[in-house]
């Protein structure tokens, strides 16, 4: 466990530490994380983590770095802009610690890949953005026997635990299934506080590095719950689900399912919406508008702080919240067309008045954003 | 007897955007019957058709799931806390599906 005369400089904060010392700063050289998601989540962790001194870093992320992540996404930086955040995310804590390896995997995490890049690490933390990442790496980690570092955000509010099956539950003891698609808001269309994966994350580094030194507890079995705006940070108990579909059977039983298919989302739903009908292109809403002769009714059910930012000429602003109060503002018997920010919102507006009974109701398909790049660029985008 | 309920951020909606609710019931279940009198739509969001608690969303009662206490019938004592965690998946690369 010898060190160089630089490293001992670089650690010595850790090296005084009798939690930490020589043997801790040995371990932490010689461990593996691999981090899902080099966004929100995965910048402070993965910075953290690097210039801690963690030996081998994995980083999967197949998205390229966007101007609306540079409010949060710490890891990146406006020259960055357009390149795969893999890049970015290795050049930036190459930057901060050049004594460790990073490997990048610039794809989706799949059932197919999965076990193969998981396997090649001590740890995983997940700080990925959707429900079905979230089930696919937490069974790929119990099947692996792998613990879990878990941090998920909404606006103001964050959770964090930590899932290790051998000692206590997994993330589907916790939420067995998914929500369906459309029930929990995602953070494009509900936002998030900048500062709050910076929270998030860094407790998400601490967990992971307590884990690696066998140091403290770690929070097995219990979940934080964290609100900023209110500054209040509160503990649940978790408890391993004696029913959980995942834990509760032996590593080979444990099979890999199409995890797009569980959560609802993917093609499947977007063909759904176009097969009934239930879906209208921007073109066409363009021209029926521009038919004075129709009746039509156009509805946006975004919020009214993106109402602020931008709107199409003659919208009436009914948020996907209050529409149930609300029917009495929309006439019936004119054709309804129903528009968002990109299509996911008005589509459950749509399924919701027609099962009411609307006939005439279509979802604008790709919402305000796409209009802004088909029809009118005057509409900015956000 | 009285329960302080903790409403997530996603039903604020619902609670005029109160974070917490004051009640008074005497059980779990009784107690998610108030809020949907006081507060229209909320124990949809919570509960499915056949009045269980949905499957992404956990009630926890000081502190405890109440899956693993007994359920809805789960007795309340004066001065305690009810807390509705619903799953959220944020992190990363939100992108509106
Ligand atoms: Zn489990």
């Amino acid at each position: 466990m010898s060190f160089s005369q630089q490293e001992l400089q670089r650690y010595s904060r850790h090296l005084v530490l009798p939690e930490v010392g020589l043997e801790g700063q040995t371990r932490l050289r010689n461990a593996s994380v691999l981090c899902v998601g080099a966004g929100g989540l995965g910048s402070p962790l993965l910075l953290y983590l690097a210039a801690a001194g963690v030996g081998r870093l994995g980083i999967v992320d197949f998205d390229a770095v966007d101007f609306s992540n540079l409010q949060r996404q710490i890891l990146h930086s406006e020259g960055d802009l357009g390149h795969p955040k893999v890049d970015s995310a290795k050049r930036r804590l190459e930057s901060i610690n050049s004594d460790i390896e990073i490997t990048t995997y610039p794809t989706r995490l799949t059932r197919e890949n999965a076990l193969d890049i998981i396997s090649a690490y001590d740890i995983v933390a997940d700080g990925t953005d959707n429900f079905a990442t979230r089930y696919l790496v937490n069974d790929a980690c119990v099947k692996l026997g792998k613990i879990n570092i878990y941090g998920s955000i909404f606006r103001f509010e964050g959770q964090v635990s930590v899932f290790d099956a051998s000692r206590g539950p997994c993330y589907r003891c916790l939420y067995p299934e998914p929500p369906p698609p459309g029930a929990v808001p995602s953070c494009a269309e509900g936002g998030v506080l900048g500062v709050l994966p910076g929270i998030v994350g860094s407790l998400q580094a601490a967990e992971t590095i307590k884990v690696l030194l066998g140091r403290g507890e770690p929070l097995i079995g219990r979940l934080m719950l964290i609100d900023v705006l209110r500054s209040d940070f509160r503990f649940v108990k978790l408890r391993k689900n004696p029913k959980c579909p995942v834990c509760q059977l032996t590593p080979s039983e444990i099979e890999l399912i199409d995890y797009d298919q569980f959560c609802g989302v993917g093609r499947g739903e977007e063909s759904e919406g176009a097969d009934l009908g239930l879906e209208v292109t921007v073109v066409e809403v363009n021209q029926l508008l521009k038919q004075s002769d129709r009746d039509v009714c156009l509805i946006d059910v975004r919020e009214p702080e993106e109402y602020a930012i931008c709107r199409i000429d003659g919208a009436r602003l009914i948020p996907l919240g209050e529409l149930p109060r609300r029917l009495e503002e929309i006439d019936s018997t004119s054709e309804i067309l129903i528009h968002c920010h990109s299509g996911g919102r008005s589509l459950s507006a749509t399924r919701f008045l027609r099962r009411l009974g609307y006939p005439r109701v279509r979802s604008v398909k790709g919402g305000i954003d796409a209009w802004s790049k088909e029809i009118d660029s005057g509409v900015p985008r956000y | 007897m009285s329960t302080l309920v903790r409403i997530p951020q996603p039903l604020r909606k619902l609670t005029q955007n109160r974070a917490e609710v004051e009640i008074s019931a005497r059980t779990v279940g009784e107690a998610l019957n108030q809020l949907e009198q006081e507060y229209p739509g909320l124990r949809d969001r919570i509960c499915d058709e056949s009045g269980e608690v949905r499957q992404f969303i956990n009630v926890f009662l000081d502190g405890e799931d109440i899956r693993f206490l007994q359920g809805l019938g789960t007795p309340i004592a004066d001065g305690s806390e009810l807390s509705i965690i619903p799953a959220i998946a944020g992190g990363s690369q939100e992108r509106e599906r």
